[in-house]
């Protein structure tokens, strides 16, 4: 395990590093001054030369990658402007602070929204996946599967908007989402996610309800669990401790995937509901042209995905003892 | 599993001549074998969703098709302002004066709010937009994730480690994020900011970006199923027939791909759709005045608290689109495979 753990960081530092070469490359080397664009609409030749030292931005391109690396390590100081500590993903154009600071201001909203989501699919998903598989071809059966199947066909974009007009502006029947700590107020928290949350999971469940009833029959179909049922083993039983089991493995490998990408930014959902976390976070920096934090956005949801990556292949292992980790 | 279509093409010819009685006329003919295409369309034909989601796909292509001649007979473009033109249409803050949006015998789905265009003839020009750039991309990624993961997967060594590790970066990239920030740097490539950029090209760069995201998952999925198909018998036995690798590609290993390529292909088709319209939802895909669904939708939950008709038409429009595709897409693989009873 410590061994593949190891490996697997080591894999994952490399993708990172070619990740985040390729976005400052991208984002570096366009026409487009960012200098310019850190400066503002009114600057003078003078200001422009100053944040351009400050920025070290008059060096080579790969040397300037080369300081934006090390600074992750060691810090950077900005002449004019001060220190950025150790993790140092830069500096914002638009805000002058550390990116860093501003990521971590937004992340607790980012995560409320994922994880509380997530709860919501997996219990509904999970659950009316392994109803419809147990009742396979039943009418139960049937409709758990055609809901599904209509939700994963829906866009956030749209349903989450006819959400908000029927439920929120014609009705009332739920609170105007907006963003709030768990901490300060439980309550403006919870009213606040409650339709953001109702509504990305409403998709995902309808992906999840699909994969465990595909999953759980075809564990069904297996020989091993054929021959526990002719050795008599309760319907119960084999249904929970061997195709369960089973398909376990295919809910988690899925689930860490779509937590990755949630949690380094529901772009769509936090757009359709004016929500201030990573994902919105992420527009503002391309309206504002602000690389700096589009490249930290980019590198830390990139960052994300790959743990979830990691912590799904030792989950496996752990689950299924056939699968041996090199 | 690895020739699906071939084995349920022996198992029924072999299990036909076993009930000839039982089916009644001809016995001559129960005993001719199928092609695993006719075996695949005959069960096909029986799944009555298959054939109905087929028919609602063939009715969007028809009408993207015919988009012109719709709108030469209905007598309106998607461009014109008629809102503004004509008054009466559209009242002083912009919004349509006739309840629903603007519905009418003149105009079917009601008018856009403030600029005053057609709201049907848009969303029949937006179904070729939307279909253009999602089938064109659908198209290329499907070509390039075939022929990469095939290679990798029958050539193996650097070229595949190399392949494997790029898949392993693509696949690490948050995607959507990366559009969005990455659009605007392409096109400042291109035009300078006072340039008007226009909309081939957007579709275009669209296109580009999607398949450059686009290939790596089914590349992954062929090169495993290559991994396995290059050791089995009829391959190792074309070799020693001294067939050259392009013949082992083409005539032994491809064969067995069709499906698999296939059925990515339907599923990745509506995802696309729903891909692009994402991005112009988020303001960095079709913009201004191309018609296209992502952008009415765009459009429509900026004003939907005051007309809330200008988003259900796309919307729902999108909606039956790809929940109609996918049902296809479902179909599609449970006629190909043999593993499903039916």
């Amino acid at each position: 395990m410590f061994r593949f753990l190891v490996r697997r960081m080591l894999g994952a530092g490399a993708i990172l590093l070619i990740i985040s070469a390729i976005t400052f490359c991208l984002f570096y080397a366009v026409p487009a001054d960012p200098a310019r664009s850190f400066c503002g609409k009114i600057c003078s030749p003078t200001d422009l030369e100053t944040v351009r030292t400050n920025l070290g931005m008059n060096e080579a391109l790969p040397l300037q990658y080369w300081h934006w690396f090390v600074a992750l390590f060691v810090g950077r100081t900005y002449p004019a402007w001060g220190d950025c500590a150790a993790p140092c993903l830069g500096y914002s154009f638009t805000n002058h602070e550390p990116v860093l600071a501003t990521i971590l201001d937004r992340f607790p909203t980012t995560i409320s929204l994922t994880l509380g989501a997530a709860v919501v699919f997996l219990v509904l998903g999970v659950g009316a996946g392994m109803l419809a598989a147990h009742k396979q071809g039943s009418l139960l059966d049937k409709s758990a599967s055609a809901i599904s199947l209509t939700f994963s066909s829906m866009q956030i974009y749209f349903i989450g908007t006819l959400a908000m007009y029927f439920l929120v502006r014609q009705t009332g029947i739920l609170p105007e989402p907006h963003d709030g700590s768990i901490t300060e107020d439980p309550g403006a928290w919870f009213s606040g996610l409650l339709l953001p949350w109702i509504v990305l999971a409403l998709i995902f469940t309808a992906n999840y309800t699909r994969m465990t009833r595909s999953s759980m029959i075809e564990q069904l179909s297996e020989d091993h669990v054929r021959t526990a049922r002719a050795k008599g083993m309760p319907g119960r039983t084999v249904f929970l401790r061997y195709a369960w089991r089973g398909s376990l493995g295919q809910i988690i490998t899925i689930l860490g995937i779509d937590l990755g990408s949630l949690l380094g930014g529901a772009i769509i959902t936090e757009t359709t509901f004016n929500l201030h976390g990573i994902g919105r976070l992420s527009i503002d920096a391309v309206v504002d042209n602000d690389l700096p934090m589009l490249m930290a956005v980019v590198v830390v949801a990139a960052g994300l995905i790959v743990l979830f990556n990691i912590i799904v292949d030792a989950a496996y292992a752990l689950i299924d003892p056939r699968i041996r980790l090199a | 599993m690895t020739n699906p279509t071939k084995a349920s093409a022996e198992s029924e010819t072999v299990v036909s001549p076993a009930t000839p009685d039982a089916a009644g006329a001809a016995p001559a003919k129960a005993f001719q074998g199928l092609s695993p295409r006719t075996i695949a369309w005959r069960r096909f034909r029986r799944d009555r969703t298959g054939v109905i989601s087929a028919l609602v796909v063939l009715f969007f292509v028809l009408v993207a098709l015919t988009a012109p001649l719709i709108s030469a007979i209905y007598g309106k473009d998607p461009y014109t302002l008629y809102g503004q033109d004509q008054s009466g249409l559209l009242n002083d803050y912009g919004f349509p004066i006739a309840p629903n949006g603007g519905m009418s015998g003149e105009y079917w789905f009601g008018l856009e709010p403030s600029l005053g265009r057609d709201v049907f003839t848009q969303l029949v020009y937006g179904i070729r937009t939307s279909l253009l750039i999602a089938l064109a991309a659908t198209v290329l990624s499907t070509a390039i994730g075939a022929a990469i993961g095939v290679a990798a997967g029958y050539l193996g060594g650097k070229f595949d480690y190399l392949v494997g590790r790029t898949i392993d970066v693509l696949m690490s990239f948050p995607s959507t994020l990366f559009f969005i920030a990455f659009m605007p740097v392409v096109f400042a490539a291109f035009y300078r900011p006072d340039e008007s950029i226009p909309s081939w090209a957007r579709a275009f760069v669209l296109v580009v970006v999607l398949v450059v995201f686009g290939w790596a998952g089914l590349a992954r999925l062929l090169r495993g199923s290559v991994l396995s198909l290059r050791e089995r018998e009829f391959v190792e036995a074309a070799k020693v027939t001294g067939a050259s690798p392009m013949r082992i590609i083409f005539k032994e290993i491809m064969p067995n791909l069709g499906t698999p390529i296939l059925i990515q292909a339907t599923l990745s088709l509506p995802a696309l759709v729903t891909a692009e319209a994402a991005l112009s939802f988020l303001g960095v895909g079709i913009i201004e005045p191309t018609p296209d669904w992502g952008r009415m939708i765009q459009r429509g939950t900026e004003i939907y608290g005051d007309d809330i008709t200008y988003l259900i038409f796309p919307g729902l429009s999108m909606v039956i689109f790809v929940l109609a595709f996918n049902l296809l897409g479902d179909s599609v693989r449970d006629a190909l495979d043999p593993k499903t009873k039916r």
